[in-house]
């Protein structure tokens, strides 16, 4: 057999494809292929992303303006979002959030994090996440009418309380918590 | 410096570990992007060089967390074959080894921990470790997420977690996967229906070189589908759960076909083992396909005197960049299939236990 491309010299390279069912195949002599090492080292991947793009597109936005929205911190189009599967900044998530949380809901069954939280821009999130647990306590013993446990726990979500407080204030006004440069 | 395989100690390729005989390697890749950048869907080269430089100085505060020594190779400055040997160690992505104009890969002597940066994601960690250890890759992993994160601030929302680029990796960001060995059940013509069941429970599974390839020499990857909602220890006991499942199911495949039919097995295996230790020329397919017949054997005790790591060393080193990279040189087709044939008579020679009599 003659290589698909020069049609001169032997193939010896035999490639099959199956793109959506559909089969091709190609053959190519080594010098042909080693032309196109790039492409056939790297072949065209079935990822997920193409899987979540399908996702998008199947989603019908309710509102037809939708399409044209745009994430103000990068300029990011939600078409775009649909196309790729991929967000440009961490803002998208902010922005498109009304269009993202069903699909979240598809790829994801849930939308709400409870795993690990970074402790130095999470900080905060660790006291509102104690604080939470601390109340859900309170109504626990307050229900067994056990009236000491309940002021100990009261004490100590006041006390949390003013540290979340005291920590926005900070944040409000000492800007930038990280290492990295500013934009 | 230079990346050589073979010379460059590559930990999972060892073997060892936890049911080692089945599982190659448990990896735990974590997702993490920079609050103060674009992703690097639309990240400027100039802004993707920043962001390098920024990791450089992390690199030096990780070889000073006691995590061993690290250090920062630059896409750009590798050529395109140390680029291919990375992804056949399974190092970067084949994506990444694309990306010269803001790639860069962040690696510790002993290739246990890989940090992409500005692939999909800003930074993707990685923890690579023989057998099944994913708790051990998890404890390596946010350790080393710790350090970096002591540094650079991380996008980060309180309900969706860290903010990935694309949303199949939000909230934990974590892929937990490991590399199984399945030749009993593909045999037993198992493998595609248990396989097949894998979304039901939110994982999914692909080939030897992830997304989209296929599972050369009956290796699969397993992984967690799901990111969000669950923690980082539930996903792993999860997938730990369901890989030991698939680990029982491959044994009691393995023990029936040599019940059924040991001629054949045995026949199959020794086929392997004298091609392998005698054939002149061989493709990667092929080799790959005889390897794992030759493990095989040696897990049913067929070839007892054949150690088993060499198949993990051997389905790497006869990948063609590893092979060109030992040669020290471009190799076209027959010269690789010549080279490939030679490794696997040396290295099987070279693996053969000594015999007490």
């Amino acid at each position: 057999m003659l290589c698909d491309e020069c049609g001169q010299r032997k193939a010896t390279v035999h490639l099959t494809q199956i793109v959506n069912g559909k089969k091709t195949e190609r053959h190519l002599c080594a010098h042909c292929a080693q032309r196109h090492e790039h492409e056939l080292f790297f072949e065209p991947q079935f990822s997920i992303h193409n899987l979540l793009a399908g996702l998008l597109e199947g989603w019908q936005p309710p509102a037809g303006t939708v399409q044209d929205l745009r994430c103000s911190r990068c300029g990011l189009r939600y078409r775009e979002f649909a196309r790729t599967g991929l967000l440009g900044c961490s803002h998208c998530y902010r922005e498109f959030r009304h269009q993202l949380e069903p699909v979240l809901r598809r790829i994801q069954g849930q939308v709400r994090h409870s795993g690990k939280v970074p402790s130095r821009a999470g900080a905060q999130v660790q006291l509102g996440r104690q604080l939470e647990q601390l109340r859900a306590r309170l109504r626990e013993a307050v229900a067994r009418e056990e009236y000491e446990e309940a002021a100990r726990l009261r004490d100590q979500i006041r006390a949390l309380e003013q540290r979340l407080r005291a920590g926005e204030d900070r944040a409000g006004a000492g800007g930038s918590r990280g290492g990295a440069p500013g934009r | 410096m230079t990346v050589t395989p073979g010379a460059q100690r590559v930990r999972w390729m060892e073997g060892g570990g936890p049911a080692a005989d089945l599982v190659l390697s448990s990896r735990i890749r974590l997702a993490r992007n920079l609050e103060d950048y674009p992703f690097p869907t639309l990240l400027g080269p100039e802004q993707g060089q920043e962001i390098i430089q920024l990791m450089e100085d992390v690199t030096r505060h990780l070889s000073a967390s006691g995590l061993g020594r690290f250090e920062l190779l630059r896409m750009a400055d590798l050529s395109p074959l140390d680029r291919r040997v990375l992804v056949e160690q399974h190092l970067i992505s084949p994506q990444h080894a694309r990306n010269a104009a803001t790639g860069a890969v962040i690696l510790n002597e002993d290739r246990s921990i890989s940090i992409m940066v500005n692939e999909e994601d800003h930074l993707r960690i990685q923890c690579l470790l023989g057998g099944l250890q994913l708790h051990e890759a998890w404890a390596v992993a946010t350790r080393v997420d710790d350090v970096i994160e002591a540094h650079v601030r991380y996008a980060f929302d309180e309900e969706r977690g860290y903010l990935t680029t694309c949303p199949t990796n939000l909230g934990t960001g974590i892929r937990a996967s490991v590399m199984v060995h399945l030749p009993g059940l593909v045999l037993a013509q198992q493998a595609g229906r248990l396989l097949s069941q894998l979304g039901k429970v939110g994982m999914v599974v692909r080939g030897l070189y992830g997304e989209g390839t296929e599972a050369l020499g009956n290796v699969f990857q397993v992984s967690n589908q799901i990111t969000l909602g669950p923690a980082e220890e539930e996903l792993i006991d999860n997938l730990m759960g369901f890989t030991r499942q698939l680990l029982d199911q491959e044994r009691s495949a393995r023990e029936r076909l040599y019940r059924e039919n040991e001629d054949g097995l045995k026949d199959r295996v020794m086929r392997a083992y004298g091609l392998l230790t005698n054939a002149w020329t061989m493709s990667s397919e092929e080799a790959i396909r005889l390897l794992s017949d030759l493990r095989l054997g040696i897990d049913l005790n067929v070839l007892s005197h054949v150690r088993p790591e060499v198949f993990n060393e051997l389905i790497v080193l006869t990948r063609p960049a590893c092979l060109q990279k030992l040669a020290g040189k471009e190799l076209d087709a027959r010269e690789r299939d010549l080279r490939r044939a030679r490794l696997i008579r040396e290295r099987i020679a070279a693996s053969l236990r000594k015999t007490t009599q």
